[in-house]
């Protein structure tokens, strides 16, 4: 199942474990990125609080909490090569994973189509 | 985009060329081109990148009665820098200063045989116009000129510029000339804010888009938007006025001192008489007591404008981050801020407090790539 939000996040879900990026409109919205800084293995977020940094030439952007739980596995490869998040932020340039406190939490969540439609 | 954000005459261009237009001191303006900042960054210190640079303001001074020597007296009066040996089709860098010594804008002087023309920062021109008004009327005409402006800048803008207009490729950096390029009558100098060699082209709003194409059509020249244009300018150790340089801050303080020719400076034929001149000419004997300087970051993680600097990992700021960023040629985090002058060496290791925590940096003497120009 894949969820996104109005940060310009993306979540796919398993079970109670969200895989978490940034989406594609949100990789071109921020041009090329040089670093990444990702929460640490075990760390407990709170939804709406900064979770990772990514940062292009010009700017840095935080990428925020989208539902809470604890990070159960980070993307060491964004890290060593940040590009890659914005070559692929909806695959292999995914930041973090989540186990989620409470699955209903994804519920506010938008689906592929209306993130579509709010991305335009 | 707000809805008042003017165009440039370079508008359609950019949109053919598939810029994402961002608003920028008023102006809709290219951030990047399709290829992408890194790429468009790397070309131009590579090979040639052109860039619309018509926001910015050019304001001509013609002389009145007392001739081109009066005018550049008057001028004398609000910067701190010699007018009046500037020789006809040459251009310099200077600055105007407030009565506190800091500096209201910088800008480039260039003499033309007919007067002189100042190119100001975007941000700043109207106000610019102004002081100018209020100051020199009566001493001079004062035009603000409806012309674009490219930079042509790199390695092979010579050769790039050279294919339509010939004659500049004998120009020296800081020389100016009036050239036919495809018709059109541009005031040419060979300067630029990027360290590379290049050409800044001044030509009627008209023909601006005509001969940007004619640059477009060499393979070796790109078009390059303002985020490959910041970062340029910060690895070539360059200020960017409103983040390195302000009203509060002194041409010694921030490292300009070189721009004031002796002739201006205690025991010159023209010492003093520019605003300011008081704090100014004490700071250049005495030594300023903050100094502008590189910072290179130990670590991976950027450091941004308006990060506070700190002697050890604890105690109190002792000075502030004015520009900072990544340099896709160094492949590392730079910037650019003033600290304490018993700071100032390169060598000296400092702290820039990024989300909370103090990261060392350690500052390094600037420019971080080094300049490229073509002055012989």
């Amino acid at each position: 199942m894949l969820k996104f939000t109005d940060e310009h996040e993306w979540l796919a879900i398993d079970g109670d474990v969200a895989t978490i990026g940034i989406t594609t409109h949100a990789a071109e919205q921020l041009g090329d990125l040089v670093f990444v800084e990702l929460p640490k293995v075990g760390a407990r977020l709170v939804k709406g609080e900064a979770a990772a940094v990514v940062e292009s030439v010009k700017a840095a952007s935080d990428v925020f909490a989208p539902v809470s739980g604890e990070v159960t596995e980070v993307n060491e490869a964004a890290v060593a090569d940040p590009a890659s998040v914005g070559t692929y932020p909806q695959g292999g340039g995914w930041l973090y994973r989540l186990r989620l406190d409470d699955a209903s939490a994804l519920d506010g969540l938008m689906d592929e189509a209306a993130y579509a439609e709010f991305a335009k | 985009m707000p809805l008042d954000a003017s165009s440039t005459p370079l508008h359609a261009l950019h949109l053919r060329h598939g810029a994402r237009m961002v608003p920028f001191a008023g102006y809709a303006l290219p951030l990047h081109y399709p290829a992408g900042l890194i790429a468009e960054h790397l070309h131009t210190r590579k090979a040639a990148g052109l860039f619309d640079v018509s926001h910015m303001g050019q304001i001509r001074l013609k002389p009145g009665p007392g001739g081109m020597a009066d005018l550049a007296r008057a001028l004398e009066t609000l910067l701190p820098i010699d007018v009046l040996g500037l020789a006809p089709g040459r251009q310099r860098y200077g600055f105007l200063t407030g009565e506190t010594g800091g500096i209201l804008d910088d800008l480039m002087v260039a003499r033309l045989d007919d007067g002189l023309i100042l190119v100001v920062n975007a941000a700043n021109k109207l106000a610019d116009e102004a002081y100018l008004r209020a100051h020199l009327t009566g001493q001079c005409e004062i035009t603000v000129l409806p012309r674009a402006l490219l930079a042509l800048q790199g390695p092979l803008a010579e050769s790039a510029l050279a294919r339509l207009a010939p004659e500049t490729a004998a120009m020296r950096f800081l020389d100016v000339r009036v050239v036919d390029i495809l018709g059109a009558s541009a005031i040419v100098s060979r300067s630029g804010y990027t360290g590379e060699d290049g050409f800044e082209i001044s030509l009627p709003e008209e023909a601006a888009d005509m001969v940007a194409e004619a640059l477009l059509q060499d393979n070796n020249v790109e078009p390059v938007g303002l985020g490959a244009r910041d970062s340029l300018r910060l690895e070539a150790g360059l200020c960017l006025h409103g983040s390195d340089i302000d009203p509060a801050t002194s041409p010694v303080e921030a490292g300009l001192t070189w721009a004031i020719q002796p002739v201006r400076r205690t025991g010159g034929a023209r010492a003093g008489g520019f605003p300011g001149a008081a704090r100014i000419l004490r700071e250049i004997a005495d030594g300023p007591t903050s100094r502008r300087v590189g910072l290179r970051p130990e670590g991976p993680t950027p450091v941004r404008g308006g990060a506070a600097l700190f002697s050890e990992e604890a105690g109190e700021s002792i000075g502030r981050v004015t520009s900072g960023g990544f340099s896709p040629v160094l492949k590392a985090p730079i910037a650019m801020g003033y600290v304490p002058a018993a700071l100032s060496a390169p060598g000296t290791r400092v702290f820039a407090e990024v989300r909370g925590r103090r990261l060392p940096v350690s500052v390094v003497a600037l420019p971080f790539v080094p300049a490229r120009f073509k002055r012989s």
